[in-house]
């Protein structure tokens, strides 16, 4: 059972965000990360490979440092790694998901993982655009996964409730919360992954226009950080009873909700 | 090529919230950008609704209960008949689910999960927020249709007072390699964090497991969904569907009131943009108090009684 896990480097959530010239986010200083919900979806393509063996190939488009997402993911338990280099800030959803499904048509695939979004982005977006435009069924928002022979059974969480769901293979899965406890890379993992070799492509590689993949349909043209709460009334708790009252009144008068 | 287009879903034969929301901001856009709003639903039953939200017409695949490929196949088939200049869906799980495989299928972006709309210079603009709302972008949506999908509560609910929307059958496809096996409702009649108009929100401080009563007694008594930190889900002492946060759910309720929370930004981000945030707190210092609207310095044991008897007051008068 082969599998691919497409991860997205991004901001350490900790990070205060600074906005740069160009509506972009200033990245010096920065510490980025394997987005979390791709860790999800890694673990459960690296728990796929223990149990009924094959490859797991991590893939990731982005520019120089998302090779740092590889490594860290080949040090867990990745077996292969794919660097599509260019400029993904520059691409909107669409032209990501164009990329990764040229790349992931060239690999050896059962499975394809995604986080059910990526963090910072918080779209959402990529992951189903990608089971279209390879023709695949789609699973998203996947808190269970069990993968047998030619199909998968997940559980799909929606409001209040969740759906088990079967799928044919090959299937796209976005990865939920839930899903699994992710392990941290060990020494041994971290040096066994320097051994690997990752395969470096560019967009051309893939046999994709440039032009089409960083052709913007959603265009940002500002982006602007929240104005900054100052914090509102502060009220002493001690005597519960009033404190109980001050913010029953609050509700009433204020939202208008009671 | 004109209009607007919106993706509807019903629960218990009525429109969901999110779905009149997303019908209203549509009538505002519609009548921007010139052309009727239009909706697309898989039962009859939404055509007096939607009509009142201002839809003529109303698209119905008998495709049943929601499915990705039979409905993104329904879906592309009105957009090519509709030919509108805009589609919204409503930010719900199948919404999110549907609107960027329906995109790719027509080779168009998608704004996702946004907050404002409008339709200016012949463009639809929306604002979503970014990085867990520690950013807003402004995004033009160059597609046609310009697609959207609205985050739940960020839009008004307004009626029209139109008529019935005339229903207009379109053939369903029944290919599908998804097949549904069992429906699990383990928490049957509890509100969800994402939709809720007011939230109550755990978290360390309430010491164990067990006493997250506190907060569900409360938000029993005013109607609300139980939210949690990142910190409590971790312990196990509530499941991962009530987070909020970076890591959970990004919510914008009228009213949000966390109690035991200190407030670490992965938390903020995924609650700050609640319109009325109430925050108890025994240490004055807690970052939480940097965004409520009304801090309470005190012991959650105490006032999370206290105030679940005076809102049965206010709510018995
Ligand atoms: C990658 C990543 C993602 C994350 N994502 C999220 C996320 O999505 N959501 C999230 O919430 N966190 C997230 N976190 C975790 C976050 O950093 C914090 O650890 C977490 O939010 C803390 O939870 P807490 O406020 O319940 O606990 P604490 O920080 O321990 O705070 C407990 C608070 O309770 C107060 N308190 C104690 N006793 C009482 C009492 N008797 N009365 C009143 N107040 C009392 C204390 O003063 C304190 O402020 C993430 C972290 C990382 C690294
Ligand atoms: N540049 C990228 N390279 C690899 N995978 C990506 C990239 N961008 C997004 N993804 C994947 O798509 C998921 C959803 O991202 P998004 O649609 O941006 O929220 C992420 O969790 C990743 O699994």
């Amino acid at each position: 059972m082969n599998s691919v896990v497409c991860i997205s480097h991004v901001p350490d959530t900790e990070s205060r965000i600074k906005i740069a010239a160009g509506n972009k986010v200033d990245e010096t200083g920065l510490k980025f990360i394997v987005s979390p919900y791709d860790e999800f979806a890694l673990e459960e393509a690296i728990r796929l490979k223990e149990k009924s063996g094959g490859d797991v190939t991590v893939l990731t488009f982005g520019p120089e440092r998302a090779q740092q997402a590889l490594r860290e993911a080949l040090a867990r338990g990745g077996t292969k790694a794919m660097h599509v280099k260019g400029e993904s800030a520059d691409a909107d959803s669409l032209g990501i998901a164009k990329v990764l499904a040229a790349a992931i048509k060239s690999i050896p695939h059962d499975v394809v993982f995604f986080g059910k979004q990526g963090v910072g982005t918080d779209n959402g977006l990529v992951g189903p655009m990608v089971a279209e435009l390879l023709g695949y069924p789609q699973v998203n928002v996947v808190t269970h996964l069990e993968v047998g022979d030619g199909k998968l059974t997940a559980h799909r969480e929606i409001e209040g409730a969740e759906e088990v769901l079967e799928a044919a293979l090959p299937a796209i899965v976005t990865a939920q919360k839930g899903l699994n406890e992710p392990r941290y890379s060990s020494l041994k993992g971290i040096m066994a992954a320097k051994k690997i070799a990752i395969d470096t492509k560019s967009i051309a590689d893939l046999g994709l226009d440039e032009n089409d993949i960083l052709k913007q349909r959603v265009v940002v043209v500002s982006l602007e950080l929240p104005a900054e709460k100052t914090g509102g009334k502060k009220i002493d708790g001690a005597d519960a009873a009033a404190a109980a009252q001050a913010i029953v009144n609050y509700i009433k008068n204020e939202a208008k909700a009671l | 090529m004109a209009g607007v287009l919106v993706f509807t879903e019903l629960k218990d034969g009525k429109l969901k919230k999110a779905s009149r929301e997303a019908l209203s901001i549509g009538r505002k856009l519609a009548e921007a950008a010139g052309g009727d709003l239009v909706a697309f639903a898989t039962d009859a039953a939404a055509a007096e609704e939607a009509g009142r939200y201002g839809a003529k017409k109303l698209y119905v695949a008998a495709a049943g209960d929601y499915s990705t490929e039979p409905y993104t196949a329904a879906l592309t088939q009105v957009v090519k008949d509709v030919q509108p200049s805009v589609l919204l869906f409503a930010g719900t799980s199948n919404g999110r689910d549907l609107a960027p495989r329906v995109a790719a299928r027509l080779n168009v972006g998608v704004a996702s999960d946004v907050d404002r709309l409008e339709w200016t210079d012949g463009k639809l603009r929306a604002r979503r927020p970014v990085y867990s709302g520690k950013a807003f972008a402004t995004v033009d949506v160059t597609g046609t249709p310009a697609i959207a999908t609205t985050r739940p509560n960020a839009f008004p609910v307004e009626e029209a007072g139109g008529g019935a929307a005339e229903v207009v059958n379109v053939s369903a496809a029944t290919d599908n390699r998804v097949k549904l096996v069992e429906m699990k409702t383990p928490e049957a009649g509890e509100l969800t964090i994402a939709e809720a108009d007011i939230i109550v929100a755990g978290g360390r401080g309430l010491k164990e497991a067990t006493n997250f009563s506190y907060v569900r007694d409360l938000a029993h008594a005013i109607g609300g969904a139980v939210g949690a930190s990142r910190a409590v889900v971790d312990a196990g002492w509530i499941d991962h569907q009530h987070q909020v946060g970076q890591t959970g759910r990004v919510v914008s309720p009228n009213v949000y009131i966390a109690a035991g929370v200190s407030g670490a930004i992965q938390h903020l981000a995924g609650m700050s943009s609640s319109k009325h945030i109430i925050a108890i707190n025994k240490d004055p210092e807690a970052p939480i108090f940097r965004v409520a609207d009304l801090g309470v310095v005190g012991d959650l044991f105490q006032i999370l009684p206290a105030l679940t008897e005076e809102v049965k007051k206010a709510k018995a008068h």
